[in-house]
Parts: structure tokens; sequence; C-alpha cells
């Protein structure tokens, strides 16, 4: 069996659990964003009272906070009124941040668990070795009124990365270029592991951007084997005994693909797919209005500060805006303290409170037709961060932060010194 | 949920994502008649105009890829779709399709099979479709039993007031 197998049969309480298998799944964590307010109504549609365990749920308001509307301020209203009448034992609030991040900053996530959230990029979790996936709002509910969760166990596919980075190129980077190979339906149904040195050698945030994109390639969840620097960060958040669950040695993969990246340049994936990534010298002349550094995949400290340091002694082009949203509080306190925030603004940008800001077309920035966008986070769908009728091209922060000055595309080695 | 669905297919691209199935700008709203109006409108700006309560979906692959939103199905479904046939859904839309009973056929050889504007019948209980426009039958795949049990309990919420998912 495969970790992620060993993690369902533990939860289903099976000793085995064989690809293609639905099981019903004991999920250790049940998070609900504040998009989903027909979890609390499905709750009561399928006549729940009481939901089953308070202690293992969360409620996260990150994706309209703070509320743009009072439409929103009524869905938030009421997913508090719940949580309190329900004696839901976590609520992070709209001061909280992208919900990705909070729920691992506060110790919440640690190898092995089942974490199912109303949010399609719960594959992030991988990074930490856990079994996490997102569904739909109903299932939602199914879980806060049984506990539990239906689940096919995936065919697992090994993605070996190896090779050293060059400066300058990013884990957003290597996951646009896989995608642009791999497709956006080149793991649906099933699970991703990432191998390999080059992932041996990232840090705890670049492995949450390429677990967090497994899903781009349709991946139900994926998965990295925890290692000292995971077990280290994870135990210094929470005091919970866990059992690392291996790979049995004669498990068969579905597929494996290697890649070497030691030679890739910065990437960009052109609208309107995520799978549309090119080197980044194939580009010329594209002209952008507006750049945003933030989100589950670009708004943490790291990226925060590679931005700061290319964007430093440089102003902001005029025709072009750069917001900067920090995944989470703590992501903002700590930019504060470096300095960076106060750097950034000097030089420009905007700075908006922790969550997801504009990228899923909510508030805080969204395009008006014909504007151009390059943004750090995962998705360059038409009309996903406003107008239809606006292009947008995912790259990393560095990218992102050589394009705030420049105004236009452009290479981020060109300000870095190297 | 009937065994046997009739209606017209209405031809739509691949990757068609869940932004475009339902924009993240209506996100807040909750009710199902609001979430209905804006049912694929980054598709097609002219969907309404092309498409009528009853019809059958017909897409490339891949169709509901991107993010986990319900309202993906929620507005299909009060639009009045009647079913997807596509090459390959994505997962997390097949989940909540199958949960709130918006039924989904997978059949890699739809395209080659079906115009715009063909009437089509599909026999859910295996998953074959006819068109009947062209006179000819196309084999899609069965519902996996634990599905079809699912769909026949008129979608996970049935399911779960009639205690069948739930071991006490
Ligand atoms: S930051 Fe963007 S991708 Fe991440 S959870 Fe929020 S809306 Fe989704």
């Amino acid at each position: 069996m495969h970790a992620l197998h060993k993690m369902l049969a533990r939860a289903s309480g099976k000793d085995y659990v064989k690809e293609g298998e639905i099981v019903k799944a004991k999920v250790d964590l049940a998070e609900v964003n504040d998009l989903y307010l027909q979890s609390i109504r499905s709750f009561y549609e399928m006549k729940g009272t009481k939901v089953h365990d308070p202690d293992k749920i969360a409620f996260i308001l990150d994706h309209y906070s703070p509320a743009p509307s009072i439409q929103s301020a009524s869905n938030q209203k009421a997913m508090r009124e719940f949580v309190r009448a329900q004696e839901i034992k976590y609520l992070f609030d709209i001061n909280a941040g992208v919900c990705h991040q909070v729920m691992v900053e506060a110790g919440l996530v640690w190898p092995g668990i089942i974490l199912i959230a109303t949010d399609s990029h719960t594959t992030t979790h991988g990074a930490f070795g856990a079994f996490g996936t997102g569904v739909g709002a109903t299932d939602l509910a199914t879980i806060m009124l049984t506990g539990e969760l239906w689940l096919r166990a995936p065919e697992v596919i090994k993605v070996e990365i190896n090779g050293k980075l060059k400066p300058g190129v990013m884990a957003k980077d290597v996951i646009l270029h896989i995608l642009s190979k791999l497709g956006t339906d080149g793991a649906v149904y099933k699970a991703i592991e990432y191998t390999g040195n080059t992932v041996e050698n990232m840090s705890i945030a670049e492995r949450m951007v390429i677990c967090n994109m497994a899903v781009e390639m349709g991946a139900k969840t994926s998965y990295i084997k925890p290692d000292k620097k995971i077990l280290t960060y994870v135990k210094e958040r929470t005091d919970q005994d866990f059992e690392i669950l291996e790979t049995d040695e004669d498990y068969h993969y579905a597929e494996i693909h290697v890649f070497d990246v030691e030679n890739l340049e910065p990437q960009v994936a052109i609208p309107h797919s995520v799978d549309n990534g090119v080197d980044i010298s194939t580009i010329n002349e594209v002209y952008v209005d507006q750049v945003l550094i933030g989100t589950c995949t670009g708004g943490r400290l790291e990226d925060i500060e590679i931005a700061t340091k290319i964007i430093e002694g440089n102003k902001i082009h005029p025709d072009t805006r750069l917001i900067v949203i920090p995944a989470s509080s703590e992501v903002m306190e700590k930019a504060i303290e470096k300095g960076y925030i106060t750097m950034l603004i000097k030089a420009g940008a905007t700075i908006s409170s922790p969550g997801c800001g504009p990228c899923l077309g909510t508030h805080q920035g969204l395009l008006a037709p014909g504007e151009v966008c390059a943004t750090t986070s995962s998705r360059n769908f038409p009309g996903r961060m406003g107008s239809t009728q606006a292009d947008i091209y995912l790259v990393s922060p560095a990218t992102a932060a050589a394009i705030a000055i420049a105004g236009k595309i452009t290479d981020p080695r060109k300000y870095l010194q190297i | 949920m009937q065994d046997i669905i009739q209606g017209k297919g209405i031809v739509v691209g691949k990757n068609i994502d869940t932004d475009q199935i339902y924009p993240g700008r209506y996100l807040e709203l909750v009710e199902p008649e609001d979430i209905a109006k804006h049912a694929m409108e980054g598709v097609d700006p002219n969907f309404h105009g092309r498409f009528k309560s009853g019809d059958i979906i017909v897409a490339d692959k891949n169709f509901g890829c991107g993010s986990s939103r319900e309202h993906a199905v929620i507005t299909l479904k009060a639009a009045g779709v009647a079913a997807v046939i596509a090459p390959s859904f994505a997962r997390i839309f097949y989940r909540n399709a199958i949960n709130l009973g918006l039924p989904l056929i997978t059949c890699g050889e739809i395209l080659e099979k079906v115009d715009e504007g063909d009437m089509l019948e599909i026999d859910l209980k295996i998953g074959r479709i006819n068109n009947t426009t062209k006179a000819i039958q196309i084999e899609g795949e069965k519902l996996p039993e634990f599905v079809l049990d699912m769909i026949s309990h008129g979608g996970i919420k049935q399911y779960h007031i009639k205690g069948v998912g739930t071991e006490k």
C-alpha cells in the first residue's frame, strides 16, 4: 500500500485498502470557508441538529475578509452564530488569513490526518504528509453530521524532481513547468507524490506551493514523505502524537514522471489556462496593469522577502499597480518586523489585509475589461479575477516583483545580484 | 430520478472550469433562483439564448475543473440542465453533481457523435446514449453501483435523512 492508502485504512478501520475501493473514512479535521454557507444549510436540510464532533471542525473567514458586501457580511454572521451555537472549537475570523496557511500555523495539520475542506487547494497539506482533499458544501455537511465521508482510494502518480534551482527560480516556476507537461487533466481522480532532491531541498512554503497546485492537474490529493524539516515544524506547533505511515517497498505507481529542473528558467502561464506555462525568455512586450503578490501560492514570508529584495531601491512602474497581501496575520506581523512592508509601501505598493484578496474575483483589486494582470496566485481562468475580458498571467513572487518595477513581463534575474 | 433522460444537446469545449460555469464574483449568493441566473456566464455570454431548461450539456474533457464550489452544480441544476455528458469530469465537480443529483455520463467519443441541437436520450442505468437525430447509439460508462444507489435515493441529502449513510 501507499502511505496515502494506509491513512485511508486507518481512518476507515481496515487493515487494507486497495485502489479504486470506496471507503467511509473518519475525518480528523473538516474546514469550511466563508464561501460555503451552503454547508450549514445542507446540514439542516439533512435534519442535522448537533454536529458530530465540534472539536474537529474549523470555520475560516478568508475569501471575503473583511466583508465587501452586505450579502457576504450576512453569510459570515450566520457562520459565527453557527460556530457559537454548535460550540465548534475553531473559528478563524477575518483577521486570520488564508485557510491553508492558517490551519498549518495553528498546529492543526500533522502527518497522516484526513483533512477535508471546502476548498480545492486542500491538496496543499500533502506537504505535511497529510491526506488533504477538497469537497463541496454538502459533502462537508455530511462530515459535520456523521464525522465521516466516502472517499475512493486513488491511484498514485510519482513525480520525481531533480536538480538545483538557479537563483531567482522558485517552486512556482517548477510547478508551472510540470503542469505545462502533464496538463490540467494529467492526474484526474489520482494522487501525486513528489520526490527527488529538488523537493528535499525545498522549504516548507515551497513544498506547499507544489502540493497546492497538484489540484490544477486534477489530483485528489498530494503527498511528500515527511522529513525532519516537517517534523520539527509540526512539533513546534502541536503536542499531538502521530505515527508516520510509510509506503510499502513494492508499491506500484500508476505513472512515474521525472523532471530535471537544474536549468529551468522562470516560467509564465499565459492566459487562459494553468497549463500554458512557457519560458519567460519567449515572451516579449506584455505590459501589465496590475501585479498581485499574495494568496496560498505566493503570500508567505519568503515570497514577500524575495519581492522586497528585488523591489528595494526601485519604484513601482507608474503604469502598473502592485497589490501585496500577506497570506496570514502571522506572515504580516513578521513582514512588518523585518521592515518589508514599509519598504514596499515606500516603493508604491498597496498592502491589503491577510486573506484571499482578488485571487478569486470577489474584492480588493478586481480587473477591468482589457486589463492585464500578473499574479502569484494559482489560476488564470477567464473571469477568475474580475472581467472575463482581462488577461491573467501566473508567475512566481520574484517574477511578479520584477514586473511591478518594469511595468511589463520581465525576468527577475535582471534585478538579482547573481 | 428518472432512468431515461431526454433533451437537446448543447455542445461546449474542453476544460470548462468552475469560474466559467459560475463566476467567483457571485459566490456570495445563496438562493438557487439567484444562482441560476449566472449559469455558464463565462463560457458563452449568449448561453442563455442557446440553452433551454431540459437541455443536455455535451462537453469536451475535464468538465468542471477548478474550485470546489457547489454553486457550479446548483447553477446548472437550477437553470434546468438535465445531464452533462463528457469524456471526463473533474473530481470535486463529479462528487458535487452526484451529491445533488445532477446526472453525469462519462463518454469518450461523445463529441464525435453529437452536434449542437441533436436530440439525445440517456439510459442512466446502463450508461447508453441514443442520438435520435442521427439514429446512432453511443456507449458511455455505467455509473458505479454506489453512485446509482445514491442517485436512486435522490442525492446525498435524502440518503442521510433516510439514515442510509449513518451507522448509529
Ligand atoms: S488564496 Fe486563492 S486559491 Fe488560495 S484559498 Fe484563497 S481563493 Fe483559493
